[in-house]
């Protein structure tokens, strides 16, 4: 073998990392020593494969090597000694009735996957720390990847990483699926991290960049991953239909100098085929399970108005405006009626929408949102009150960190002078 | 970054036998394998080219003549393909071992990069602003 086994080696990581750190959660009832454990085995295959050759089944490889060595691991620990018998008993158990570690990986993979992102998403844990775990445990990226892609050192998130497994421990997370009552709730965390991962990549918040496509590309991943596992919760699809019609717009959002575009001035020619196809079938998944919309569905829905729309005169804002209004009913918020304000105006004329707008101005919460200047100078500048219009463009432009957007602001504020 | 998987053509597929049972079901749980990794964007299979065609356009401007299938050489034609979006080429190239052979000879695959916005570099600026430069006129003019 050649030194490309150690990229080899990094794809099959890649692929099992998830599935392994799962399965051997399971048997450990800890998520930190389970990513210990897989990590070990990954030593252990960066030591022989490059020598021997990558094994006909490299998941299958890794898993009974990190088993072998939680077991030594758990006997060397007295503290564990009760643990050890338990896993001692189920391992004979298993051993007896699943001699083949694959299909019994096959069969469990699924549950043990899914307890793995609820408990990496848990509410005992701070949403940075959610993100965090997550992208590492479920997603695959290693610390550097998830320092480089918020921005922030590599120190703080190993930190961040330490941390939250730590709390997992000490809360005695149980490893499992929720269910009843504490399944919805826990797979709202599911969703707001995975979505969450997704926004920093399509709008960071910071930096000189616009976009973070890698970022939206590992959020895409984790919110497809969900739909097959849980393929009968209706808000999973609906996420992933907001996502997937979202990401179609990447390569039309921004222009060759790093330039946001606005959706409407999008080339549409540009956007993804197959992921607007993809994002209407998953909306197609969330409505057929039947039930009103959730917030994320109702989201995928208006992104799909936009998405079925050849050119931007097609769109039909007159439902777009009713999809809000069910969202804002749904989940009250003022972001959601900010813009349920702008679908008013494109669908009943820009005073209209200024009225709606206006009622939002002492909305304490959007006291530092830069949008809701940038959608007033907007309305205002359609009226023809260009001095207004630009002082909110302007205002705009103060209150946004993004140094593109600040651009493009000011921009606007001049074209109104 | 996405790949393609491009499946080669052989007798058989050009034939238009239907591939054994067993070979479907194994082709399925790579498909079910694939999608709940997270990595399946698109992936079909494709007829014999005996049910296509082939449109050559001229240099010159001269109409465009159509060829109809079947075509001869085999080797160069593809039965089907499969679109990942992965984290390398690697990845890709890890996914496209563990295909289940489908056949009972040896069984060829390629695995080729699909081009991303950023891959056009400056070749594609002149015309996406003037695209922009016209969108935005006539929305102007609304």
């Amino acid at each position: 073998m050649t030194g490309d086994a150690y990229g080899a080696i990094d794809a099959i990581w890649r692929i099992e990392s998830a599935r392994l750190i799962a399965g051997l959660a399971r048997m450990v009832r800890d998520v930190g020593l389970a990513e210990d454990l897989a990590q070990d085995a990954l030593v252990a295959a960066l030591e022989q494969w490059p020598r021997s050759g990558v094994p006909d089944n490299p998941g299958a490889w890794l898993m009974a090597t990190a088993r072998r060595r939680a077991i030594d691991r758990i006997r060397r620990d007295v503290r564990l000694e009760r643990k050890y018998a338990e896993i001692g008993r189920e391992r004979e158990a298993e051993e007896a009735t699943t001699p083949d570690l694959t299909a019994e990986m096959a069969d469990e993979v699924g549950d043990d996957l899914l307890s793995l992102v609820f408990t990496t998403c848990h509410p005992v844990l701070s949403t940075e720390a959610r993100v965090a775990l997550t992208l590492r445990l479920v997603g695959g990226l290693t610390t550097p990847e998830i320092a480089r892609a918020f921005l922030v050192p590599e120190a703080t998130v190993a930190q961040r990483i330490v941390r939250a497994k730590r709390t997992l421990t000490a809360a005695r997370v149980p490893f499992e699926v929720p269910s009843g009552g504490e399944l919805d709730e826990r797979l709202g965390s599911v969703l707001e991290v995975v979505y969450l991962v997704f926004n920093e990549g399509y709008s960071a918040t910071s930096g000189d960049d616009w976009m973070r496509p890698a970022l939206c590309d590992d959020a895409l991943r984790l919110g497809r991953i969900l739909a097959e596992l849980a393929p009968g919760e209706p808000e999973v699809h609906g996420l992933v239909a907001l996502m997937e019609i979202q990401a179609s717009r990447t390569a039309a959002r921004v222009d060759r100098a790093g330039q946001p575009i606005l959706l409407l001035d999008q080339d549409r020619s540009r956007w993804n085929r197959i992921l607007i196809t993809r994002g209407l079938a998953a909306l197609r998944r969330a409505e057929e399970l039947g039930g009103p919309l959730g917030p994320y569905g109702l989201q995928g829905a208006i992104a799909a108005c936009h998405g079925r729309a050849r050119t931007p005169e097609e769109t039909d804002w007159e439902r777009i405006a009713a999809l809000y209004d069910a969202l804002a009913q749904l989940v009250p918020s003022p972001v959601v009626e900010l813009n349920r304000a702008v679908a008013v105006a494109m669908a009943f004329g820009p005073q209209e929408g200024l009225d709606l707008v206006d009622g939002l101005a002492d909305e304490p919460t959007l006291a530092a949102y830069h949008l809701l200047p940038a959608v007033r100078g907007d309305l205002l500048s359609k009226l023809d009150r260009r001095p207004e219009a630009r002082a909110e463009f302007e205002r705009a432009a103060s209150m946004t960190h993004n140094a593109r957007e600040q651009e493009v602001l000011l921009a606007r504020a001049a074209e109104c002078a | 970054m996405r790949f393609m998987i491009l499946v080669k053509a052989n007798a058989d597929s050009e034939a238009g036998k239907v591939p054994a049972k067993e070979a479907i079901n194994e082709m399925g749980k790579y498909n079910s394998q694939l999608m709940k990794a997270g990595v399946l964007l698109a992936g079909e299979g494709i007829h014999p080219s005996s049910k296509g065609a082939r449109v050559k356009l001229s240099a010159t401007g001269a109409a465009p003549t159509v060829t109809d299938g079947p075509f001869a050489e085999t080797k160069e034609l593809i039965s089907g393909f499969w679109i990942l979006q992965v984290k390398s080429r690697d990845e890709a190239i890890e996914w496209a071992k563990r295909i289940p052979n489908p056949t009972d000879d040896d069984f060829e695959v390629e695995v080729r990069q699909v081009f991303d916005a950023e891959d056009f570099g400056e070749e594609f600026s002149p015309e996406a602003r003037e695209a922009e430069a016209r969108m935005r006129a006539s929305l102007e003019r609304k």
